[in-house]
């Protein structure tokens, strides 16, 4: 086939069909993979859900505004039964070094801290990342932040009880961040 | 107050060269003179303004309202196409000597991936309209600093006796890190 | 020209990144571990050689005049296609290299190829060029992510090899360690060139 000339129809022609094609393969396998991402990213969720309040049978879920932030926060009250079994609340903050973050936060019905998940973030491997392990994010386990002096976390620096990763003063401050959101709209959704 | 912790985080701490990694290319290939330095940032800043502007509308009206999010990627590179395009068409018309100064840059932006990135990391963000036009200026901002000070330095390097194998590109590359490295300092700003 | 001269030739004497010069955002900033820069450098592998084959096959039917826009909507349709194909199977990979996966249409070396090879080649070349470019893409990507990895991490493919509690020489998976990795790894490359 010889090369086709650069005229007005031509050109026409050739980017409305390249154009056509590509679209028409862009939905296909749009409307292929819609439902595996939608379901990975529940599956996400449910799993962290699962990580920090582990028995529970149920899930209702409300959405609440934080008393101060940007976004709404989701909380998931779970239920064994009929009896109350906890919630989850996926919080978030925009103080971590390189921006937002997200947790889960499992608070048990007493309101004390069960377990945290690191959902997502774009913290400096090596140092902000290590607050997804044991060592830093255990020391939160049991806490009642209700009970706490002025009812916040903070880290040693700031005269609070949390020990800060080391060289990751931001993203530990950050965290304790996230978390006091997760408390303070949690007990906002309690009162309601 | 919002907008001045945006405007000290994109042009400092997440300096969009030295801390996000974009716009390597430009940051690179420009920068052996200072005087291409500040024509290349100026042209990035203004096509990088107007390329935000339109993709954040085109998203918003256009793209999520229809449930097509997923031609994001599409749209945005065909609108910074057609726009680098029509500025480079208007600018010679109505000022020729914008044109002049600008007018080699231009082409040399649409390949520039910091544009394309700015577009989608503002729709990430959930930024509002101005939010978004603060972030993107001020990004451009760090960019053109960046390659400013960059250019600087090179042109003192290009006198310095430097290993043969060295020359060029490496010593280059190594002279960014260790500025990727004082720019870190910046981190506890906000 | 000897097919197996077109494949191998991505990988040292025309290696992408490091002798050419072209892609190096999504290569200084997806390398921290080696393991997103494979994930990284399969991505755009896949890109590279569908849309050289793809180009090659349409490029006769396409006017010289509106050859760079016909060629980004290619380019663009297989990285929405990656993009998605991505999310929905390897979501944690996905999450990770987060930006510079829609960024692979703007990376050079997709559209320098389709520019400087699939236009004017047929389609099995153009297949052996694109998947050698992008073989020779991958490989300085792991390699630079490996090293990245071993010094800062101390761990390779996430397998730990210094002791517990220990760390590494953190700045190497920072932004300045990246810069350094390749400024190095560029000269080590011209010094072997110019040997062979």
């Amino acid at each position: 086939m010889a090369k086709k000339e650069s005229t007005f129809k031509n050109m026409t022609i050739a980017l409305f069909v390249i154009t056509a094609v590509a679209g028409f393969f862009m939905a296909a396998v749009y409307s292929v993979t819609k439902e595996p991402i939608a379901i990975s990213q529940k599956a996400k969720i449910n799993n962290a859900i699962k990580m920090v309040v582990p028995e529970f049978e149920t899930i209702t879920d409300t959405v609440l505004m934080p008393e101060d932030g940007t976004d709404s926060i989701r909380i998931h009250r779970l239920l064994k039964g009929t009896e109350n079994s906890g919630v989850a609340v996926e919080t978030y903050t925009d103080k971590g070094f390189s921006g937002r973050f997200t947790l889960m936060v499992g608070f048990t019905p007493e309101g004390s801290i069960s377990s945290i998940e690191v959902l997502e973030h774009k913290e400096t491997p090596g140092l902000g990342t290590k607050m997804a392990l044991p060592a830093f994010k255990d020391q939160f386990k049991g806490l009642k932040i209700a009970d706490l002096p002025d009812g916040k976390l903070k880290v040693k620096k700031d005269g609070g009880s949390i020990d800060a990763i080391t060289a990751a003063t931001i993203s530990s401050r950050a965290f304790c961040d996230a978390v006091n959101r997760a408390h303070q709209t949690h007990r906002k959704g309690e009162k309601q | 107050m919002e907008y001045v912790i945006i405007l000290i985080s994109a042009i400092l701490v997440n300096n969009i060269v030295l801390a996000q990694f974009l716009g390597i290319c430009p940051f690179l290939g420009v920068s052996t003179k200072t005087e291409t330095a500040v024509g290349m940032g100026a042209s990035v800043l203004f096509v990088m303004t107007l390329a935000t502007i339109v993709t954040f509308l085109v998203q918003q009206y256009v793209l999520t309202p229809l449930n097509l999010e997923f031609l994001q990627t599409i749209s945005f590179i065909l609108i910074i196409a057609a726009l680098v395009q029509m500025l480079e068409i208007i600018l010679k018309k109505v000022s020729p000597a914008l044109y002049q100064a600008l007018g080699i840059y231009l082409p040399l932006i649409t390949t520039n991936c910091a544009v394309l990135g700015v577009a989608i990391l503002v729709i990430k963000k959930n930024f509002n309209l101005a939010e978004s036009v603060v972030f993107t200026a001020a990004t451009a901002l760090g960019f053109a600093m960046a390659l400013i000070i960059f250019s600087g330095i090179r042109e003192q390097l290009a006198l310095a006796n430097i290993p043969k194998g060295m020359q060029g590109i490496p010593i280059a590359l190594v002279t960014a890190g260790i500025l990727a490295l004082a720019f870190m300092g910046f981190a506890g700003l906000v | 020209m000897n097919q197996f001269n077109n494949l191998s030739k991505g990988l040292l004497r025309e290696n992408p990144i490091l002798v050419l010069l072209l892609g190096t955002c999504p290569t200084l900033a997806v390398t921290s571990s080696a393991i997103n820069g494979l994930g990284m450098g399969l991505a755009t592998t896949f890109v590279l050689f569908m849309s050289n084959v793809f180009i090659s096959v349409v490029k006769d039917f396409v006017p010289d005049k509106v050859r760079i826009p016909a060629f980004v909507v290619v380019i663009a349709s297989f990285v929405t296609i990656v993009d998605l194909l991505m999310q929905a199977y390897t979501p944690a990979l996905s999450n990770q290299l987060g930006i510079f996966i829609p960024l692979i249409v703007v990376n050079c070396i997709v559209l320098g190829r389709a520019e400087a090879f699939a236009c004017k080649n047929n389609i099995f070349s153009s297949f052996i060029d694109g998947l050698g470019m992008g073989l020779g893409f991958t490989l300085a990507l792991v390699t630079i992510g490996s090293i990245r990895e071993m010094l800062g991490t101390g761990s390779i493919f996430g397998h730990k090899f210094i002791a517990e509690g220990a760390d590494g020489i953190l700045v190497f998976i920072l932004a300045p360690g990246a810069f350094i990795t390749l400024g190095f790894l560029i000269a080590i490359l011209k010094k072997i060139n110019k040997s062979s």
